[in-house]
């Protein structure tokens, strides 16, 4: 259709029907859990929504090492592109050939993440069966969830930007059905209410950002968009209002907006501390290692398009890097334990987002550079490691919060004899997300760093550096306060909390087994998968988005000999310090109270971003937009038809004398009617 | 098509004429045998479901062709007929993929309408309660169904006209008689500012009956007529006016947000759902068809008010405390966008337009059904005073969130299809105005999010409310409603192919004379 477009390759036929398995499943899960069983029995609902989660993932393993089979290790494939169904679902008319596509494209980087969805939420769904044993809501629990799943698998594996943002929405929605999913509680309600609207505002700068590539590239696809014929069709001058911009900038900045809201980027980042409020499964699936990656992946899928704007990767680049740092000193500082992660979550997003940027040729401007590979890998093999090691670290703390029911680490604390498995699985986890080798976590990081530093971006390398001394320390303090130390406060005391019938402490072994899963890829996948990701699955997806024109330098022999040290070196600097100010006896969770320095109130109240949210919401554009467009609606607008209406009577009124009859304003709307006729008699005359 | 042709027509014809026999059969049943006056509509108007779907079915199998490059629509069950030979007026009936389509919409709402009236005459109770008048309300509805049908159908401007005229007495009285509120206020202003609109279409349906030389109200032989361009200067803003007021166009919606909040439930849902979508429809069928140049000339005024009205409308109803006002400033807000789908000028846009007038439909139909049902729960409609219904209603509060989620647009819903289209419509402009009001109308998603969740957030979810105990779920009868809305919205939203390509066929004529 397009000339611009690779030449597909077929898929193998067990390929297709895989990639429809994948998800049809968690369709199936949804409808059979949501329509029927969920109402039956909760307990027979999880169960069988996560046999078919098992099923996806199963389907999902046949999907990669099938594809695996095809295409590596065959050069003459790698610059193609392979589309396992692409149906029209909506077409844009005659004469056109734009259309929004149900498609599913396989690709590495597709098939890696339909492969770590699926994984990961097969183990939170058999996690949550425990979890949510005895939740009034268990019953719509699951099904909620596989709605998730099969919303997130439909994300990653879209053939084109239309069908991104659909399952874009979808993936919303069912975020904010699950934030909001204990609806009787009115923090969770807000929550899901300011999750929902913070990423829509950013979706709608997306919606017209892809609406504007698709058209003027002449289509969705993400192999139009991608290739270099689209970049040139889109770069051009283009009003939009007053004045023009080029449209290449504009539209990959809009369509990078909606990324920057899905993995909220500074500003854009308060919806998701505040998304913990609900079931801690939902914060390990969604809101850590899948959903709020989105973003990253929407701007990895668009690397070459945005690598061909001028300002855009720059842009990328500095909210990643700024977020990486801004939510790690956050991080030190917060109480409550799924916040600490949160925040956690939304730097090392910051990081993934800085990778991509540095991936921008330095001297951009002066003439065509090709953007690193480098830089895009290490971004792709962060999003992977990452999604391990963190979904550990939040169901983890899910097994620490059923055990002391709360929240708060200072209530935590001394866990590591009751908790003895949870105990261990964090501890790998946070030695991975700190950057101690060999944990899966050093190997990511040490790639973002050294992309950074050998395409010149010595910004983004020192942001990445500094977060990760910040993020050994947090997580250092996180570790020690939750499991060390002496028992907190509420510990144990409301433990014998019989409604829950956890009379004490303890590990359900479907809560343990799925975190004893997550152990092993945490401590070793970056070490297994480094050098296969870097040398077959990464640089293939760039070489398919790049009809296979060898770009950058694809390797990363050599390195630099003193950066994994100074890395590491920094990571250990940062747990030191943790060890020092949390360690040992005292507990010291923040400031004494009362005593709190100004700079360190500031951090802990999050730099008072959310109450300038508030002050956006409430004051600004409620009380500045909405109450006088609502004055004016009342007293304007339909007032001047009471006046007129008046009006009217008063000389129906007079009128009526003559007529003596009940219908007063018809005679005045008849009249008026007539006098109209008359004129117009008189001009069509 | 030929054999079926005359077949079709008389089926056609029934879809009006079921209605009206059935308020004269309705007059004859006594007043106090309620269970028979209720089965008695709900059987004709399911029956008049039935036939309509089965219309469309066969529509749908063979849809009219138009020669290529023509600009006569092609009809499907047409017939035609002289009713007043002298002044030229006939009966031409027949529907093409956009009348069609709407006519399935208006089946549905009025057959969705009959089952949510179920207990009007328990909702009348009170301290001037009409109790005992629900036959007469059953009359008037069936009275305003027909009106609706028959407009639809109606190729000849005249018996359009009178269709159109038809709903506005049963829409007072049933206002005026079955309202709540300030009711009084409210069906006079409806009725002031429809009969304004009908004085402007009047107007203009007499100048193009005069100036096309041909003395003719035939739809379909007016557009071959080539309108001289001093007479559609000013008789085109005459007509899309008038049809503009009746669509709820910014800043003559005035009539809808008061008239919708002291409806019942099932005028609600008719006005909104439907009768709206009459201004919609002649907006485009007459205006714009048989006026092209005149609609090139205005069409900036009117896309500035269509961008207006969408933005405005979002913002007022974020403000809004009653539900019915609420999603009647929603309804002002959506169909603002299909205001902007026509003002656009693109084929994306048109297209968008109608299958927005679709989405609104059904969607709006859900909104006010859905909120009727909770009201005779609760009775108060106030957001403040409600709180935690999820609990107690689960059904109804599902339902109200789903179609919540439809008005919001929401992708896999009927709402986001039809908007998908408009904006892609408006950005496909050649000019930069409308453009630059389509990207300012894109706010309105942010803002739609934002009313629609906070009315489920403040009355489904938080804690129970004491006075919350004794609330119950919909009965069966209310759920058939509710489902089958929602049902309605899902299938567009999720497999437009079909009704896309449907509508596009019938666009190409209007096209083909808009691009002359």
């Amino acid at each position: 259709m397009d000339s611009a477009a690779p030449a597909a390759f077929a898929p193998a036929g067990a390929l297709v029907l895989a990639a429809y398995g994948v998800l049809l499943l968690p369709l199936l899960s949804f409808l059979i859990n949501g329509l029927w069983l969920g109402r039956k029995s909760a307990r027979a609902s999880g169960w069988t929504a996560a046999m078919l989660m098992g099923g996806t993932l199963f389907l999902a393993i046949v999907l990669a090492l099938g594809y695996r089979a095809q295409v590596l290790g065959r050069p003459e494939l790698q610059g193609q592109t392979a589309l396992a169904f692409d149906h029209i679902w909506l077409a844009f008319g005659p004469g056109s050939a734009l259309a929004a596509k149900f498609g599913f494209l396989l690709d590495p980087i597709s098939v890696m993440m339909v492969l770590v969805v699926a994984c990961i939420s097969f183990l939170v769904h058999v996690y949550s069966i425990a979890y949510m044993q005895g939740d009034a809501g268990a019953g719509r629990f699951f099904p909620t969830l596989s709605f998730f799943t099969f919303a997130m698998l439909g994300l990653v594996a879209s053939s084109n930007i239309l069908e991104t943002f659909f399952f874009w929405e979808l993936v919303g929605v069912s975020s904010y059905l699950l934030i909001g999913f204990w609806y009787q509680k009115p923090s969770a309600v807000a929550a899901s209410k300011k999750a929902f609207i913070m990423t829509r505002f950013a979706d709608a700068f997306f919606l017209i950002g892809a609406l504007l590539a698709g058209l003027h590239a002449n289509g969705f696809d993400f192999v139009v968009l991608n290739s270099p014929g689209a970049a040139a069709a889109l770069d051009h001058n283009f009003a939009l209002g007053l004045g023009s911009v080029n449209l290449l900038a504009l539209g990959t900045l809009l369509i990078y907006t909606g990324a920057w809201g899905k993995s909220a980027m500074f500003p854009l980042h308060g919806w998701l501390p505040d998304a913990m409020e609900g079931p801690t499964p939902v914060s390990s699936l969604i809101h850590s290692a899948t959903m709020v990656v989105a973003g990253v992946y929407l701007t990895a899928r668009l690397f070459p398009l945005f690598s061909a704007a001028g300002p855009t990767l720059g842009v990328v680049e500095i909210t990643g890097g700024f977020t990486a740092i801004f939510a790690a000193v956050i991080a030190c500082t917060q109480t409550d334990l799924k916040r600490i992660l949160a925040f956690s979550t939304l730097s090392q997003l910051g990081l993934m987002m800085a990778s991509l940027g540095a991936g921008a040729p330095a001297d951009a401007g002066a003439g065509h550079v090709l953007p690193s590979v480098l830089a895009y890998s290490a971004s792709m093999f962060h999003v992977f490691t990452h999604a391990f090691f963190k979904c550990l670290l939040f169901l983890s703390a899910g097994v620490v919060i059923h055990a002391i029911h709360s929240n708060d680490i200072r209530d935590a604390g001394g866990l590591r004899k009751v908790l003895p498995f949870t105990y261990g699985a964090t501890l790998i986890a946070v030695l991975a997300i700190a950057g101690i080798p060999p944990f899966s976590g050093f190997f990511s990081k040490d790639e973002i760093l050294l992309a950074a530093f050998q395409n010149g971006h010595y910004g983004a390398f020192a942001a990445t550096l500094i977060t990760g001394g910040l993020t050994a320390f947090y997580m250092t303090r996180y570790f020690l306060l939750a499991f060390h130390g002496t028992p907190g406060s509420a510990h144990h005391a409301d433990a014998a909390d019989a409604s829950h019938g956890h009379a004490e402490p303890h590990e359900a072994w479907l809560m343990v087994l799925p975190i004893l899963v997550l152990a092993v890829p945490s401590a070793l996948i970056g070490w297994l998968a480094k050098d296969f990701f870097l040398a077959n699955v990464v640089p293939g997806a760039l070489a398919v988005l790049h009809e296979g024109e060898a770009i950058g330098s694809s390797a990363h022999e050599g390195g630099i000999a003193w950066l994994p040290y100074a890395a590491s070196g920094v990571a250990a600097a940062g747990m030191i310090l943790g060890w020092l100010l949390y360690g040992g006896k005292g507990r010291k969770v923040g400031y004494p109270e009362g005593k709190t320095p100004a700079w360190y109130r500031l951090i802990y109240n999050k730099f008072y971003i959310d109450d300038l949210y508030v002050f956006l919401a409430r004051k600004a554009v409620n009380r500045g937009v909405a109450a006088p467009a609502q004055w004016a609606e009342r007293k304007l607008i339909n007032g001047s038809f009471d006046i007129a209406a008046a009006v009217l009577k008063r000389l129906a009124s007079l009128q009526s004398r003559f007529q003596n009859g009940q219908v007063q304003r018809y005679i005045g709307v008849a009249l008026l009617g007539l006098i109209i006729l008359y004129y117009v008699g008189r001009t069509i005359r | 098509m030929d054999a079926s042709g005359s077949f079709g027509s008389v089926l056609l014809t029934l879809t009006w004429a079921l209605p009206l026999a059935s308020a004269l059969v309705l007059m004859a049943i006594p007043a106090a045998n309620l269970i028979l006056v209720r089965r008695f509509t709900l059987a004709m108007n399911g029956l008049v479901l039935v036939l309509v779907g089965f219309l469309l079915a066969v529509f749908a199998l063979h849809p009219p062709t138009a020669p290529d490059g023509s600009g006569v629509t092609a009809l499907a069950f047409a017939a035609d007929s002289p009713w007043f030979p002298s002044l030229h007026i006939r009966y031409h009936i027949g529907v093409d993929a956009i009348s069609m389509t709407l006519m399935f919409l208006a089946a549905v709402i009025v057959f969705t309408g009959t089952l949510a009236s179920w207990n009007i005459e328990a909702d009348q109770h009170g301290p001037k309660g009409s109790g005992g008048k629900a036959k007469e309300f059953f009359i008037l509805l069936q009275l305003l169904a027909a009106g609706v049908f028959g407009s639809f159908i109606s190729f000849d401007l005249f018996t359009f006209f009178v269709f159109n005229e038809l709903t506005l007495i049963p829409t007072y009285l049933l206002i005026g008689l079955f309202g709540s509120g300030r009711k009084s206020y409210a069906a006079m202003k409806l009725n002031l500012m429809l009969m304004g609109g009908s004085a402007l279409i009047l107007v203009g349906i007499f100048g193009l009956y005069f100036q096309s030389g041909i003395h003719s109200f035939d739809i379909l032989q007016l557009s071959q007529v080539r309108f001289d361009a001093q007479f559609q200067r000013w008789a085109f803003p005459a007509l899309f006016l008038g049809f503009g007021i009746l669509g709820n166009m910014f800043p003559f919606h005035i009539w809808s947000p008061d008239g919708h909040a002291s409806a019942p439930t099932a005028i609600s849902m008719l006005l909104a759902g439907v009768h709206m979508k009459l201004g919609s429809y002649g907006c485009l069928r007459i205006a714009m068809y048989l006026l092209p140049e005149g609609a090139r000339e205005w069409m900036d005024v009117f896309l500035v008010l269509a961008a207006a009205g969408t933005i405005w409308g979002a913002f007022v109803a974020a403000k809004q405390k009653d539900l019915k006002y609420l999603n009647a400033y929603a309804s002002v807000s959506h169909c603002g966008l299909v205001f902007l789908g026509l003002a656009v000028f693109t084929t994306i846009g048109l297209r968008g337009a109608v299958l927005q007038m679709l989405a609104h439909g059904f969607i709006t139909a859900a909104m006010f059904c859905l909120i009727g049902m909770i009201y005779a729960r609760t009775h108060t409609r106030q957001i403040p005073d409600m709180g935690g219904l999820m609990a107690k209603m689960p059904f109804l509060g599902v339902g109200f969130v789903l179609a919540g989620f439809a008005a919001l647009g929401l992708p896999g819903m009927a709402g986001f299809m039809a908007e998908l289209n408009i904006f892609l419509g408006g950005f496909a402009s050649e000019r930069v105005l409308p453009r630059m009001l389509t990207a300012a109308s894109l706010a309105s998603i942010i803002v739609a999010a934002v009313y629609v969740l906070r009315a489920t957030n403040s009355i489904l979810n938080g804690p129970a409310r004491s006075g919350n105990e004794h609330l119950s779920d919909a009965t069966f009868l209310e759920k058939v409603p509710v489902a089958l809305l929602l049902l309605c919205i899902l299938a567009i939203g999720l497999y437009p192919g079909p009704l896309v390509s449907l509508v596009d066929g019938a666009l190409q004529p209007i096209l083909n004379n808009l691009n002359r």
